[in-house]
Order: C-alpha cells, then structure tokens, then sequence
C-alpha cells in the first residue's frame, strides 16, 4: 500500500465506508504523522453521532469477551459496529502483544464490524493519546456503536469517561468483597455495571456487594441522580444476561440523548481531546529541544529545572 | 515522533492447535519493540486476511505444523492479495520440508523459518524488510 494517499481521496473512501481505507487513515492517525492533521479535521466533523461505549475493568474479567457478545447482538439489529482494543505497550522495548482480537475473531469476517488493535504507547490510564482520533475515524466510517476496550488495568482507570458516552465497570464474582466496590476510582465513573462470570458461584453475593456499595452514597447525603447505573449480571461465555445489558445500554444513551447530559460529556470529551492535543504538541517540543549541552549546563549548576523548563517552553 | 512501530500479524491458518511456537514467535517480536497482533488458532485464510486488512499490519507470519502448508499459505498469500494487501510481507514458520520452501516462495511465502532457527534470525529479518521500505 502507498504511504502517503491524497488525503482527500482517503477522506472520501473512508466516508464511503471502505475497510481499507479506515484501516490506513488509522494507521496516520495513531502514528501521528505529518498527514494526519488533515484527517483528523474532516473526521471531526462527524464526531458524536456514535453511541462509544467504554468497556473497562480489571484484566480477565472478561471484557473482550463481553465485547464480542456486543458486536453480536449489534450485528443482529443490523448495526454497524466499530470496535477499538486497548492493550499495553512495554515501557522496556516499545512493543506490544495485542491479543484481544483473538477473543471475537467470529466476527473477523462481518462486513459490518471493524476491529482495531492499538497499544497504549506510553500513556498510562488504560487507553493511548490518539483514541479520539482513532474513533474519528470510525465515526466518520459510519459505525453507529462503537465499542472501546481499555488495557484492564483495574481500580484508577478513569480516563475512559472522559471518552467514551456510556461506561461499563465490568467485574466479576471473584473479585472481592463489598470493601473492593467502596474504593475511589473505576466505580465512580461506571454507567452501566456487569457481573460477568455469572456462571461462576458467587454471582448473587457479587451484584448484592456492589449494590450495597452504590448505595452507600445515598446514605452519605449524595442527591438522587437522574441515571442509577445499573447492575447486570452477565455470561459472556454462555450469552446470558447480553441482551439485558443491550437494554441498558440503549437507556443510557437514550437518557443522554434526553437529558442534556449527553451533550455536557461531548463537551467534557472534546476539552479532553483538547488537552491531549495540546499536551502532546507543546510538551513534545519542547522536549525535542532538550540536548546534551543543556543537560550539561545542569550538571555544572549553571542552571536550573525550573528555569530551563521555562526557556524551553518559551522558545 | 520518533521511529513508527512495525505490526505484525501472527496467525495459525487450518485446524493445527499447536500454537507454542507461534507464541514464543509474538513474544519474541513484543521484546524487539513490534506491535504484535496475534490471532489464536484455526483461522481461514479469510479471517486472517481481513485481520491484517483491519489492523493495517507490515507483516503476517504464518504457523503451521500439521503439513498443510503447501496448500494454506498460498491461499492466504492470495487472499491478502485480493483484498489489495499488495505490500504486506509474508513469512511463515513450522514444519516445512526443504523441498517445499522455493515452491512457497513462488507462492508469495517471502522467507520461511524452520525449528532451530534463533529467534533474533526473524527479528533482523523483519528489521532489515521492513526498516528500510518504511
């Protein structure tokens, strides 16, 4: 395939829903590079017209399973799906073992589905810089769900709601008591709560321990909301509880779409988008600008941090 | 940014379960700094195929070890053709009698590795492919 596209031609594929060209314009994307900017401004353009569901929890409780569970039910409506997997990269040599696809591979050949890997690439918080842009991408493809998966890093994996519209916190009966679902962090940010494994003993202690938890809110003095995320016990292995967890999923976007609510998260998801843009822009260079001679300059105390960091930052 | 990741898609075309050697494959790759995408075992060429469409991948390894090779790996060299994937290098690996390696060449099989060969052979070997064509 030819590096450099015309972007434009590229732009018009992707809108026409062509696979490869999705595929590609992502690859721009993700990598950052030069041609990406004109990309990304013709995506935004169809930025909030998907449903972006956030699937987060810790590792094996079954998210990419769930996942693919979702595309299927989607798929039966009809609906065109858009899936990004979130897996880390090594801080050590850079490179990563993507291995969720390998979990929902039934829909490997779906014209219906498109399913991308991506690799943390050195951001911490179970997601990568470029996610907005990559569901830009997706959006502008025309999928109508698009779902996101993050790397499953557990209890302070919170930047996925400033991305995603709904959150689904997904646990398991094996992961501990009521004490577990009291801490700060994941379960704070949760729209839509699962019980996946239910097929494991422990279910019913599992949904009464996080129902207990989320209600212990109320009785600290908490004002009723106008979403009570609910709990859903699921079986991603043997299909159980899917199409209720579907119902909730359609309620909360409908409650979004209703509420005002949903237009106050675009907001939030866009200053995010911002911020990283931002940080990733201005912190780059000025770090590019960072040389031995001024390493130098430290070591020998002509300088200082502080003021270096401002002289970098200003140039 | 600095250097961009290669991806490479490791998957195991047919009904052969046996997946160490693939895994110890994507390991390898992982610690040499490659977005490695793995896709588990019992894939159709057409599976694997939109899989490397999707994930925009440099390469797709293929492993075999049941003998089927003659017949899977070009299939899959043909589909991924098909579906526009003129540029995706295709290597593979397994158990492939000497006599079968210049006939998958042919196919579209760029290189083939057999067991022994050190695992830093198939990591300069994607370097040196894929480095220079980025």
């Amino acid at each position: 395939m030819p590096r450099k596209a015309d972007p434009s031609d590229l732009i018009k594929r992707v809108r026409r829903g062509e696979h490869a060209a999705a595929s590609r314009a992502l690859t721009l994307v993700v990598d950052e590079d030069d041609s990406s900017e004109a990309l990304a401004k013709d995506f935004f353009k169809s930025a909030g017209c998907a449903q972006k569901i956030g699937v987060c929890g810790p590792p094996g409780a079954g998210k990419s399973t769930l996942t693919g569970r979702l595309i299927g039910h989607y798929r039966k409506l009809k609906l065109q799906v858009g899936v990004l997997m979130v897996d880390p990269s090594s801080s050590i040599s850079g490179g990563a073992f993507l291995g969720d696809r390998l979990r929902i591979m039934e829909h490997a050949t779906d014209s219906g589905v498109f399913i991308r890997s991506l690799a943390s690439r050195g951001m911490i918080g179970g997601l990568t810089h470029t996610i907005f842009g990559a569901i830009h991408v997706l959006e502008a493809l025309g999928c109508e769900k698009i779902l996101i998966e993050t790397v499953g890093t557990g209890q302070d994996e919170v930047e996925i709601a400033s991305v995603a519209d709904t959150v689904v916190y997904v646990t398991t009966p094996a992961m501990g008591d009521e004490i577990q679902a009291m801490k700060a962090g994941a379960m704070e940010i949760g729209d839509v709560f699962v019980v996946n494994k239910a097929d494991l003993s422990g279910k019913d202690k599992a949904v009464g321990d996080l129902r207990a938890a989320l209600g212990l809110g109320h009785s600290a003095g908490q004002a009723p909301r106008a979403w009570e995320p609910p709990i859903v016990a699921t079986s991603a292995l043997s299909g159980e509880g899917i199409a209720e967890l579907a119902r909730e999923l359609d309620g909360h976007w409908a409650h979004l779409k209703k509420s005002g609510e949903g237009r106050a998260r675009l907001k939030k998801q866009h200053a995010t988008e911002l911020q990283f843009w931002i940080q990733r822009r201005v912190v780059k260079t000025a770090l590019d600008r960072v040389n031995d001679k001024i390493l130098e300059e430290m070591v020998a105390h002509k300088t200082d941090p502080a003021s270096l960091g401002r002289r970098l930052l200003r140039n | 940014m600095s250097t961009k990741p290669i991806r490479v898609l490791i998957a195991k075309p047919g009904l052969d379960g046996h997946d160490r050697g693939a895994k110890v494959i994507v390991r390898a790759l992982r610690d040499a700094g490659f977005e490695v995408i793995y896709t588990g075992i019992r894939q159709t060429p057409d599976m694997i195929a939109a899989a490397a469409l999707q994930e925009d991948v440099d390469a797709v390894g293929l492993s075999l070890l049941s003998g089927a090779h003659l017949t899977l790996f070009p299939e899959v060299v043909k589909t991924l053709r098909k579906k526009g994937l003129k540029d995706v290098l295709v290597f593979g690996g397994g158990i492939i009698p000497e006599e079968d390696v210049a006939k998958l060449k042919k196919a579209g099989v760029d290189r083939t590795f057999g067991p022994g060969t050190p695992l830093s052979a198939i990591v300069d070997y994607l370097n040196e492919k894929l480095r220079v064509a980025a």
